[in-house]
């Protein structure tokens, strides 16, 4: 067949080109440790040890990379046909092939003993000196510490507005959240890590944490951060429609200010349970229900049920012109509170004040022409709450 | 040929007996539909699995055009996963599978002198069952509550509790498509194993043959495996039962030690008969026997053992204990030793050869390349407290994909332009493949290179949307990818040009340097060889 115009300056051309990429891209990273092209050093100990790990075995994949395509482009120029190369006969060698099978099982060893170290490091998650319990469930997290009463929900933050291209998008644009996890520097902190419904993962970056949260197991991680700061990361587990949209975010503060912001939110807790104590004895307006309502549904059911209440066909069902929502109202209560076993609906008894679901649920009532006229109080939710 | 066939051609009766087979291959669509012939129904699986790999690349279309920008734009999350999910079922199961089946169809028989494959109408069910599992798989798209979406890897309880109903329609395709796939697998074992050519010993049979057989065994050792997982999904979505809901004393987590127990083989089903074809092409091309045979060999069977013991390096963040971190961990750092052997073996193949660089060979030397880049990611993949930051990023994205597209697709590609000339007896238009191979080749590091950036940078994968901090390497990411679709248009035309045998004839040898029984055929390879078995010295 006719021979073809000679590609080989190309290829190498083209390899070079990558290579010279690649070395570029190792200068760039030992410059700025923390570039938007490679791992970041992070804030622990332990993050700091993988990014070296981490670098580590990127250089010595790119020592082998080099070593290996070196031969092979030095061949491909010396040993052209075109160049009138002709073959040698060779075509086996047992002491060349012994050494390339023993010399890659030490380079290995070189490298399993620090990351057995490392991982060692991590996995020990003994004496802490306290404990959060992280809770996953579509979508988003949910914090509780277990050395006092404080717990509560963390959602994303950005507007639905940025996400869908009517406003600018902020700096911060996915990876904020209403309320961040905060922990005091210098301690170590331990996460349980579980889940209420899907499997999700929960990955702080700077913390080199990431550790999968499943229903009905309880997984362990822990972190020491030296730096005050705040840490964002991002659910990395496939876990739905919106698993994009499940930020994590950790604020983490020298101790005597960890100590305040904990008794503040302490009191906000005791003062938040009085309110609600209150909110049983009094009625709310339509009006006050329906505003409070409208801003709980976008925020908290919208994601599934859609802001015009029409759900997702065969996924997510419809609350407008539903049966239960325009008929049956202890049944509505009771699935926002309670939530549906088997399905994607949560239980939000947990989550939202009594007042909250009173307004939701008038919401859902009356939004979208559903017209039941129908007014919730805070005292009708608690009555099917506690089964009165 | 079989007595019903005859049959249906009356007139052959006319003809002497010695020619008939020559000159009566069936006409029309019966002949596809109901052939036992192993050239036909490699082409079949050959054509089949390109328009599954057109289909599969439009829907990697629709998740490029999404992620131009950061925001949402073109399509809805929930319909942005079912794409994510069927690009992967597709090119795994319709493009990249079915492919090797189809070369192993044309190749197998020729390479070891018998006259077809040993069961041949099983051959026919195998691959026209087929199509069937693609049409109900893409048929979920469209009923109410979309397809599949939870990722190809399925993980229970999002893909039972948490799916729309047409998860019985993604359990019963994969269920036709393990069928589909032993059937085959059974089919190269039994020929493997029966019809050598006198003197066609064990240790003298092609590479190509000798990949092709351990990944049959793999195939068979794996896919019932991954049946039994769809199934224990269908039943704990519509019959009540518990495998994977802790609630009712089951475990999600044991869903993914049965998926990736089959998950890890499937990895090297899909790669170890692309070292086969390497190992076809680099000899011819650097006019040179292959350096290391046997240690070829060993290296494909070690592979083939050794992924057996490695699936939980998929799992490292699901919480296991230290001990089993650290096994899978060794394990899987063990598989560089006998790919890396491999890929010496391959450039020794090249030291001091007569090196030309024809189609075939620019497409074997990227795989070379290109697929040891993304071994050594995986290597880096392997350390199991990095993998802690690398898992489930734009990092393993990157990785998985240097080794399928640039590692078994290109190696398909390759092998479809070493072959094509012996195939169709027409030389290809190398004008056609030149561009293609050089638009492919800068598009596809343009696609995949940049996500390893964004992944270690921490972008997750499987989202319709990120930080504004991944914006402008998604951009490239997706210029370089709409440029890998349009390239592949190029090929599409050239394999038209073939089929219609357009080109200069080729020789019975095709490549100089060529060896194996398969070129010393005619050129286009008769409707039946080797009826009478050759001696292979």
């Amino acid at each position: 067949m006719k021979r073809l115009t000679n590609p080989f300056s190309i290829v190498v051309g083209t390899l070079m080109t990558w290579f010279f990429s690649a070395a570029a891209f190792a200068e760039s990273v030992a410059a700025t440790e923390n570039s938007s092209l490679n791992l970041r050093r992070g804030a622990t100990d332990i993050s700091g040890q993988v990014y070296d790990l981490h670098m580590l075995m990127f250089a010595i994949c790119v020592v082998i990379a080099v070593v290996v395509f070196g031969v092979m482009f030095t061949s491909m120029y010396l040993h052209r046909k075109s160049r009138g190369a002709k073959p040698a006969n060779f075509h086996e060698s047992v002491k060349v092939e012994i050494a390339w099978t023993v010399v890659p099982f030490l380079i290995l060893i070189f490298m399993a003993v620090p990351a057995a170290n490392t991982l060692i490091a991590m996995e020990d998650t003994t004496e802490p000196d306290m404990t959060v319990l992280v809770t996953g469930s579509q979508w988003k997290w949910h914090y509780k510490y277990m050395d006092s009463e404080v717990e509560y929900y963390s959602l994303l933050a950005t507007p639905r507005e940025q996400i869908v291209n009517k406003f600018a998008k902020g700096e911060n644009y996915l990876l904020e959240v209403d309320r961040p996890l905060v922990i005091p520097t210098g301690q170590k902190v331990r996460f349980l890590i579980t889940s209420d419904d899907v499997i999700h993962s929960w990955w702080v970056p700077d913390f080199a944490v990431k550790k999968d949260a499943n229903p009905g197991f309880i997984n362990e991680a822990w972190t020491k951060v030296n730096e005050p700061g705040v840490y964002r990361g991002q659910c990395a587990e496939l876990c739905g429609k919106d698993h994009g949209y499940m930020p994590v975010v950790v604020i983490a503060k020298e101790p005597a200010e960890y100590e305040a912001w904990m008794s503040e939110q302490e009191e906000k807790q005791r003062k938040a349970r009085e309110e609600e104590q209150r909110l049983l004895a009094m009625s709310m307006s339509m009006d006050e229900l329906m505003k409070e309502g409208e801003r709980v549904y976008n925020a908290t059911c919208a994601a599934c049920h859609m802001p015009n209440g029409e759900g997702l066909q065969g996924v997510f069902p419809a609350l407008k012109g539903s049966k239960m929502v325009t008929e049956d109202q202890a049944a509505h209560i009771d699935i926002v509170l309670n939530g549906k076993t088997g399905t994607a609906m949560q239980a939000f008894g947990k989550m939202l004040s009594l007042k909250e679901i009173a307004a939701v649920v008038t919401y859902e009532r009356n939004a979208w022409g559903n017209n039941t006229g129908d007014i919730v109080q805070p005292k009708d939710v608690n009555a099917v709450a506690t089964g009165q | 040929m079989s007595k019903a066939t005859e049959v249906m051609h009356p007139d052959e009766a006319a003809h002497g007996h010695d020619d008939h087979h020559d000159h009566h291959i069936p006409k029309g669509i019966t002949r596809w539909l109901f052939t036992t012939n192993h050239k036909d129904i490699g082409t079949l699986y050959l054509w089949f699995a390109f328009i599954m790999f057109l289909i599969g690349g439009a829907m990697a279309m629709v998740i490029r055009a999404e992620l131009f920008q950061p925001g949402l734009q073109i399509v809805e999350p929930n319909f942005f996963n079912q794409m994510t999910t069927v690009h992967g079922l597709i090119m795994v199961f319709g493009a990249v599978m079915p492919a090797f089946t189809g070369l192993a169809n044309w190749l197998v028989p020729m390479m070891i002198g018998a006259p077809d494959m040993a069961l041949p109408r099983m051959n026919n069910w195998s691959f026209w069952i087929l199509p069937f599992a693609f049409l109900i798989l893409l048929s979920s798209l469209f009923v109410e509550g979309g397809g599949p979406a939870f990722g190809w890897t399925f993980y229970a309880p999002l893909s039972t509790t948490y799916s729309s109903d047409s998860t019985a329609l993604f359990v019963f395709s994969v269920h036709i498509m393990g069928i589909s796939s032993i059937m085959g697998a059974i089919n190269v074992i039994v020929t493997i194993f029966n019809m050598r050519a006198p003197g066609m010993t064990w240790m003298k049979m092609p590479l190509f043959v000798w990949t092709w057989l351990i990944t049959a065994f793999l195939l068979i050792a794996v896919m019932p495996v991954l049946a039994g997982a769809v199934t224990m999904v269908l039943t704990d979505k519509f019959f009540g039962t518990s495998f994977f809901d802790a609630a009712g004393g089951g475990d999600p987590v044991m869903f993914q030690h049965i998926f990736w127990f089959f998950g890890h083989p499937e990895v090297y089903i899909m790669i170890l008969p692309a070292f086969g074809i390497i190992s076809q092409i680099i000899p011819t091309f650097s006019r040179k026997r292959l350096f290391g045979y046997a240690s070829m060999v060993y290296a494909t069977a070690s592979i083939a053992l050794l992924s057996f013991i490695v699936w939980a390096h998929h799992m490292f963040t699901t919480g296991m204990p230290l001990f089993a971190e650290m096994f899978f961990m060794f394990a899987t750092m063990l598989i560089s030793v006998p790919t890396g052997v491999k890929v010496f073996n391959w450039v020794a193949t090249m030291w001091r050869g007569s090196l030309s660089f024809e189609i075939p060979m620019l497409f074997a030397i990227a795989f070379i390349v290109l697929f040891t880049i993304g071994g050594l990611s995986g290597l880096m993949l392997a350390i199991t407290p990095v993998d802690f930051q690398y898992h489930d990023t734009y990092f393993v994205v990157a990785h998985f994909h240097y080794v399928l597209v640039t590692g078994a697709i290109f190696s398909i590609m390759a092998a479809v332009y070493y072959w094509l000339p012996k195939w169709t007896g027409k030389m290809f238009d190398i004008t056609l493949a030149k561009w293609h191979f050089w638009c492919s080749l800068i598009s596809v590091n343009v696609l995949f290179f940049p996500m390893h950036f964004v992944g270690l940078a921490g972008m997750p994968r499987r989202i319709p949307d990120y930080s504004l901090q991944f914006a402008d390497f998604n951009k490239w990411i997706s210029i370089g990818g709409f440029a890998f679709g349009l390239s592949q248009l190029i090929f599409l035309a050239l394999l038209i040009k073939a089929c219609k045998k357009q080109g200069e004839p080729v020789s019975d040898q095709v490549w100089e340097g060529a060896e194996g029984l398969e070129w010393e055929i005619p050129s286009p390879a008769p409707y039946h060889t080797f009826e009478t078995p050759p001696v292979v010295k």
